[in-house]
């Protein structure tokens, strides 16, 4: 095991699979000569040259097309937004294009592209750059949708994407970049994507976050813990296909469920994983499934305000303990 | 097929201009240091082509009028057949602008790949679809080019190298890009050709695509096909510059002007636009100015044009002229182009037999094609 940063964990998931396979490359706002808006693919362009890691304009909706127009034609690009933010001036290419080109071509095509960077809310940024965009893609069938919690799960998924038949979409997060973890050094770390992972056992109560939120379930598990009650806490991992049967098994143990979710309340990433667990184990519920995301308003500027916005440890705790019926 | 580029026999070819030595600023009086480098125009308009000056044999051009017949008589078969409610949702046709279509497959390497717009039967068939994958296709049956997933606006035949058939207007041209890129960086040598109306000029993502393409050097052939109305508004009350070609000077590109009304220009004008991209990796823009005869889709009531210019209009029509050229050079007889056309008109009548006698989709193909992946787990 070595110690990476998040960063470091996806330039080597990138750069393995680069070197790996001639037909991968990288392209995106700032990836080449800056080395990255965010230094996830710092050195690359010394390594592969202009070729193969490319910078492009400020044009996501013509530079999402052209990976999807190289990845028609086999070749397997790896498109870095600056943002997820950013990605909805390239809507129409994700959705219309890379999400079904398969199907509406009656399965003569396939789209196998990454794209990546970072997703949801990142401090003082307002409303237009603190988006969590999840449930906007994971609802588009074609797509599939991974956003991993560490650096771990970051290289091992990234390099499985990678090599997906797929359309991926990779989500990150600006403020996680620089977060230190353990990563395998196996010699080629895959992790298949569509499982979860059971990050914490507990009989008490299961917790279910991806992402940053992740890192709240586990804080709010660890103060449960204080008081008496044992979390489990799940890490979806990829958020498209969904690992429901990893929630099922740990609802039917502890009878109680809370969703932590970044995106915005009404149809989020939470609304679909309840509608799921109560629809298919009602019976093993002892409390509703209660859920904590960011508030029903754009994201706000201001410091005070933007924290009451997004989602807190308190606010797990409070919603946990809810469902335990305890106060 | 012959190439004499080299040494062109033509008198009234059609001509690069020379390099425009003003502006593109209308007249205005601009001072020496003010002129903008000059454009590289291109006017492919004047017509006067013969198949000698073309380099082309009787065999390949008894083929170009087969293929714009079959492309015709498939879509007045294809207009009645939904008359009958036996296709349904849109179809839009082509018929009018197949000497574009023709003109340009038969310019092209077999394997360049292209890609077009909704208004898409047209160059599937010319790049080598089936009638009867084609009719099927239309019909939703299982037996169709898409296996009833893409319906008229989504025709694929990536074994021919034609990437569809797109349903949002200018959506494709960044993919045109895309082929274009996967070519230069794998070394193939194809040029790709992207098609998409006069409509989509105006959609940012030609402007993204445009200049995208120039920036990287793409071998790509931006085409637009200018058919003088998007649906129902027409390019003068749409484009503030309605020399369309014109648009190529922002992305410093070569912008051509064809007449698409006449196979021989096309044929000629994509011909060297073609080998332009392919040896010196570089795009144009080319604005190929054609007419449909029918409707923006089957239910338009097409209240944006008069009686008047249709009828002018048909008088240009792409496959009569070639058939008068045919007879005129004696390069067939109207016994044999009737032939032809019996042979078309009996194939297109195959494929409606055939297309109703294909099953519909099993329910169970529903799940199928939506991801490579066997063992998707979908929400059922």
């Amino acid at each position: 095991m070595a110690e990476l940063q998040f960063r470091e964990a996806l330039r080597d998931a990138m750069t393995e699979e680069m070197v790996r396979d001639e037909n991968v490359f990288l392209m995106g706002e700032e990836v080449a000569e800056y080395d990255g808006a965010y230094k996830v693919s710092q050195g690359m362009l010394d390594q592969f040259g202009p070729k193969r890691v490319i910078d492009t304009p400020i044009s996501e909706n013509g530079f999402s097309g052209m990976g999807i127009g190289a990845a028609m034609m086999g070749l397997r690009p790896i498109v870095e937004f600056m943002t997820w933010n950013f990605t909805f001036v390239a809507f129409d290419q994700i959705i219309s294009n890379a999400a079904k080109m398969r199907y509406m071509s009656g399965g003569q095509l396939k789209v196998p592209i990454v794209f990546r960077g970072g997703n949801g809310a990142a401090g003082q940024l307002a409303a237009t750059h603190n988006n969590s965009t999840e449930a906007f893609y994971t609802n588009v069938p074609g797509l599939k949708v991974i956003a991993p919690s560490n650096p771990d799960d970051a290289k091992g998924l990234l390099k499985s994407a990678i090599r997906d038949d797929d359309p991926v979409l990779f989500m990150e997060s600006e403020v996680m970049f620089g977060m230190k973890g353990e990563v395998s050094d196996e010699e080629d770390y895959l992790l298949p994507i569509g499982k979860a992972r059971i990050a914490r056992e507990g009989d008490d109560i299961t917790l279910v976050a991806h992402s940053k939120s992740y890192w709240l379930a586990m804080e709010a598990a660890e103060e449960l813990a204080k008081q008496g009650y044992e979390a489990t806490v799940i890490d979806p991992r990829t958020l498209r296909p969904f690992d429901t049967e990893a929630v099922i098994d740990s609802v039917k143990q502890t009878n109680r469920l809370v969703i932590v979710d970044e995106c915005s309340p009404y149809g989020g990433i939470a609304s679909e994983v309840a509608f799921r667990i109560q629809s298919q184990c009602f019976d093993h519920l002892d409390a509703p499934i209660a859920r904590v995301t960011a508030k029903d308003t754009p994201a706000p500027y201001a410091k005070n305000l933007i924290e009451a916005w997004m989602p807190t440890v308190d606010e797990v705790i409070d919603a946990s303990k809810k469902a335990l019926y305890v106060n | 097929m012959a190439d004499e580029t080299k040494n062109p026999p033509r008198k009234r070819a059609a001509k690069k201009a020379a390099p425009k030595k003003t502006s593109a600023s209308n007249g205005k009086a601009a001072s020496p240091q003010t002129v903008p480098d000059a454009a590289d125009f291109r006017m492919y308009t004047e017509g006067g082509h013969t198949h000698e000056s073309l380099g082309l044999e009787k065999d390949e051009l008894l083929e170009m009028y087969r293929s714009m017949m079959l492309q015709r008589r498939f879509e007045e078969r294809a207009a009645q057949m939904y008359g009958r409610q036996k296709i349904s949702g849109f179809l839009h046709l082509y018929i009018g602008q197949e000497a574009v279509s023709t003109g340009t497959i038969h310019a092209l390497e077999p394997t360049d790949p292209i890609i077009t717009a909704y208004r898409d039967h047209g160059l599937g068939l010319a790049r080598g679809m089936t009638a009867n994958e084609s009719m099927a296709e239309l019909f939703g049956k299982i037996d169709g080019s898409s296996r009833g997933k893409g319906g008229s606006m989504h025709f694929f035949d990536v074994e021919h190298h034609f990437y569809g058939g797109h349903g949002i207007v200018g959506g494709q041209i960044p993919l045109a890009v895309g082929l274009g890129f996967a070519g230069k960086y794998k070394g193939t040598g194809a040029v790709a050709v992207g098609f998409f109306g006069d409509g989509a000029i105006n959609q940012g993502a030609f402007h993204e695509a445009a200049n995208l393409a120039a920036l990287y050097e793409i071998p790509v052939l931006l085409v637009c096909e200018n058919n003088g109305y998007a649906m129902g508004t027409s390019v003068d009350r749409s484009v503030s510059q309605p020399d369309l070609y014109k648009q190529a000077y922002g992305y410093n590109m070569t912008g051509a002007l064809v007449d698409g009304m006449d196979v021989f220009t096309v044929y000629h004008a994509m011909r060297e636009l073609a080998k332009q991209a392919r040896e010196e990796n570089k795009p144009a823009l080319v604005e190929i100015r054609t007419y449909r005869y029918r409707g923006h889709s089957m239910s338009d009531p097409q209240k944006y044009r008069t009686k008047e210019e249709m009828e002018a209009k048909k008088n240009e029509d792409p496959i009569i002229k070639l058939k008068a050229y045919l007879i005129d050079h004696k390069l067939a007889d109207n016994a044999q182009l009737d032939a032809i056309d019996d042979e078309v008109k009996a194939e297109v009548n195959a494929s409606v037999e055939f297309a109703e006698n294909s099953p519909y989709p099993p329910l169970e193909t529903m799940y199928e094609d939506v991801y490579v992946q066997e063992d998707y787990p979908f929400i059922v």
